[in-house]
């Protein structure tokens, strides 16, 4: 023992030293290393690991029309294992260790904000793929999904214009359903309509006769749901088996896509409108090459969804303000980026270059038997991003968060 | 003079290593790596004398980890808010700063909850339950079902905790950039430095009259209670030091890691701080500390290696430890040992 133990720590802490220094010299020549930091364990891996995937597909595809800058693309994967903590560890991993130009990761709301003060201190880029609640604009992430004057408030004129005006509010206990739910209380009181409940669970609840039970009894006009994750099976289950249709209370979704609709069940959320800036089903020319680009990688079962796509666009929208740059040096990058507009998937998209989220087309869609989404709405021009929602009197107040 | 030189050779060489060398030949990120594990390490001293020494399985350190980790992030977010509110309570819509936050502005008050606001839980917690003689699995039942509440009133109180999100975006501590290199080296070592002054304090308690009597209510508490000691009370003031170390622990992890967590307190971290003691080996101290540092360099070894299915070769490595060493990592470097001598 006097001898093997100490021997054994400083063995360890060679290893670690060895794991330390053994980091290969910064990119070679001719390679850009960009990093990927989604959930590949844990409950978000089965919505995480689609958009990995969709940012695979686009570097891929990058890579075969000759690359960035005469350069190829070297994805560096790491896991954030559906545990914020993981997710600011490996940010710092990406960007320190691994030295990539960008990172593009990151699903839950809580997953940005652990990563956003890594990228801010490092002064290193992230884009950031999904639709959230807004009253963010980080100068080092670009945020490629929806805010929340692009999917929520039209989603609320949507059910204004069906002349539905009582609601009851469902949500998960966190930060995105909570921000949301503020936002539709001062849009309600702006527009006439009225709230008649407010109901949180947390995530990964599964148990909703009792909140099915206090829905049916308000009779609301329509429900809107910001349920995340497997909750949204449970609940709609017990709302369909509750005698609930979609025609007399419609509950719209805020995060439910065609990933998600395979995992509820059809049965169970046909006839439901959802609210996104893209489906599968959008008929664009840049769409019919992604679908058949996605399944052809993996699998003609696949199904493609909004986080996807903005994910596959983040990739695209990236190397397109690299070419325009001429480096991958991040600032010169952010100073590129403004104003570049691209014919994606989803429609043209254009980067702001105030609060570098982007201008996109908001659609409503309705879930079909076949687990597809057909668009019943759209806006007929890309918005333009306000994550503070500084261009809603009503909502004066709510943006404090600056 | 010799033997005690010889005795405490293992742990200077120790010390010296993680002093000296390591700060000298790891990068500054390692070096924070590192510095997290050993932050588990302290928690995972604290199991090895409840657990190993005492026999009480204890499955909600997380949450001694947890109340430590948050006083300090409310004083840290405190300092950053200067005078205003903290960044998640304007979205979560809290207009004024909650009384329960107004103490923490103060530093000393912060790191003082961070220990004795565990302990004081321990000391109640285990004062209800040693007394009532209540052990073994409904024990370790309790202390579990006392991680799940907690997460559970963490994500509920959103305005008061920061929800699931918890709490992150630290600048400084006690007025040190904490985005500087050299502060997280010195954070480093203040870690180590805490670890090591632990590791000796609880190795002389254990060696003690009252290490004995805690053995002795190990193995036989009603024998021990027949020859007039209170086992409740040796066991009480156990949980309670084991709670202190944890929470000492996670005010430390916060301004290395940069965050905490509702994820970081749960039943699941508690477990996993549990299965490290038995890798290292829960019967002795060093065990409990070496299991520590061995999971936690595994787990980012494993996940940066192989993205997709790290969880795996965790739980692979777990299990071929236990049913090949059931005495853990270092039970395996004793054998060795005994052989060689032999």
């Amino acid at each position: 023992m006097r001898i093997s133990r100490p021997i054994l720590s400083a063995a360890l802490v060679l290893a670690l030293a060895a794991c330390g220094s053994g980091a290969k010299p910064a990119a070679e020549s001719n390679e850009i290393k960009v990093g990927l930091l989604h959930s590949l364990s844990g409950t978000m891996a089965i919505s995480e690991v689609t958009v990995r995937d969709a940012e695979l597909l686009a570097i891929d595809e990058i890579n075969k029309a000759g690359g960035v800058l005469g350069k190829k693309l070297v994805p560096v994967v790491e896991d954030g294992a559906s545990d914020w903590p993981t997710f600011a560890e490996k940010a710092t991993k990406l960007i320190r260790q691994d030295k990539v130009a960008t990172v593009f990761g990151g699903w839950t709301s809580a997953s940005r904000k652990a990563m956003l003060p890594v990228f801010e201190r490092y002064k290193a880029l992230l884009w950031y793929p999904v639709q959230y609640e807004g009253l963010e604009s980080s100068p080092y992430i670009f945020y490629t999904g929806a805010t929340t004057n692009q999917q929520i408030i039209p989603g609320l004129d949507y059910l204004k214009e069906e002349g539905k005006k009582k609601l009851f509010l469902v949500g998960s206990d966190y930060v995105f359903p909570r921000t949301a739910n503020k936002i539709i209380k001062a849009y309600a009181a702006a527009n006439g309509m009225e709230i008649l409940g407010e109901e949180y669970t947390p995530l990964g609840h599964t148990e909703y006769s009792t909140l099915v039970n206090k829905v049916m009894q308000a009779k609301p006009d329509a429900v809107f749901n910001t349920l995340n994750g497997d909750s949204n099976v449970a609940f709609f289950k017990q709302l369909k088996s509750a005698g609930a249709s979609a025609e007399t209370m419609p509950v719209l979704s805020v995060s439910i896509a065609e990933e998600e609709v395979t995992g509820i069940g059809v049965d169970n959320i046909a006839g439901q409108p959802v609210a996104w800036n893209y489906y599968q089903t959008t008929d664009t020319p840049a769409n019919e090459a992604f679908v058949t680009a996605y399944k052809a990688k993996y699998g003609q079962d696949k199904v493609t969804s909004d986080p996807m796509e903005a994910g596959y666009n983040a990739v695209y929208l990236w190397a397109e303000a690299v070419k325009k740059a001429g480096t991958t040096e991040v600032e010169a990058v952010k100073k590129a980026a403004p104003g570049i507009s691209l014919d994606r998937p989803e429609g043209k998209v254009t980067i702001d270059g105030e609060n570098q989220h982007l201008y996109k087309t908001a659609r409503i869609g309705v879930i079909q038997p076949d687990g597809l989404i057909k668009e019943v709405w759209n806006s007929g021009e890309p918005i333009k991003p306000d994550p503070y929602l500084k261009g809603y009197a009503w909502a004066s107040g709510l943006g404090t968060g600056q | 003079m010799i033997r005690m030189l010889r005795r405490n050779l293992p742990f200077a060489t120790v010390a010296v290593i993680a002093l000296v060398a390591a700060p000298l030949l790891l990068e500054p990120f390692r070096l924070g790596l590192l510095a997290k594990y050993l932050c588990y390490a302290i928690v995972a001293l604290g199991i090895g004398l409840v657990w190993g020494k005492g026999g009480m399985l204890t499955l909600g350190q997380g949450v001694f980890f947890g109340l430590g980790g948050y006083s300090m992030a409310m004083y840290l977010k405190l300092t950053e808010a200067g005078g205003g509110l903290p960044d998640f309570m304007v979205w979560s819509g809290v207009e004024h700063l909650p009384a329960l936050w107004v103490p923490f502005a103060n530093p000393v008050f912060a790191l003082v909850m961070a220990v004795l606001g565990p302990m004081l839980i321990a000391v109640i917690l285990g004062t209800l339950v040693f007394r009532q003689r209540v052990r073994g699995a409904y024990f370790a039942i309790l202390t579990q079902a006392l991680a799940a509440a907690m997460v559970i009133l963490l994500v509920g109180q959103q305005g008061l905790t920061g929800g699931t999100n918890g709490m992150t975006n630290f600048f400084e501590l006690f007025g040190q950039d904490l985005a500087e290199d050299s502060t997280q080296r010195l954070l480093y070592l203040a870690v180590a430095v805490v670890l090591g002054a632990l590791y000796l304090a609880t190795r002389q308690l254990v060696n003690s009259r009252y290490g004995r009597l805690l053995v002795a209510v190990r193995d036989g508490e009603d024998r021990v209670r027949f020859l007039g000691y209170d086992p409740a009370l040796v066991k009480t003031v156990t949980f309670a030091l084991s709670a202190g170390m944890a929470g000492l622990a996670g005010a430390l992890f916060v301004p290395v890691v940069g965050i905490i967590s509702p994820a970081l307190l749960g039943v699941v971290p508690s477990l996993e701080l549990v299965v490290a003691v038995a890798v290292g080996g829960r019967h002795v101290l060093a065990g409990a500390v070496l299991g520590a540092v061995v999971m936690g360099y595994a787990k980012t070894a494993f996940s940066e290696q192989f993205a997709d299915g790290w969880l795996y070769l965790q739980g692979a490595l777990f299990i071929l430890v236990m049913t090949l060493a059931p005495k853990g990592v270092i039970g395996v470097m004793g054998r060795l040992r005994r052989a060689r001598t032999t």
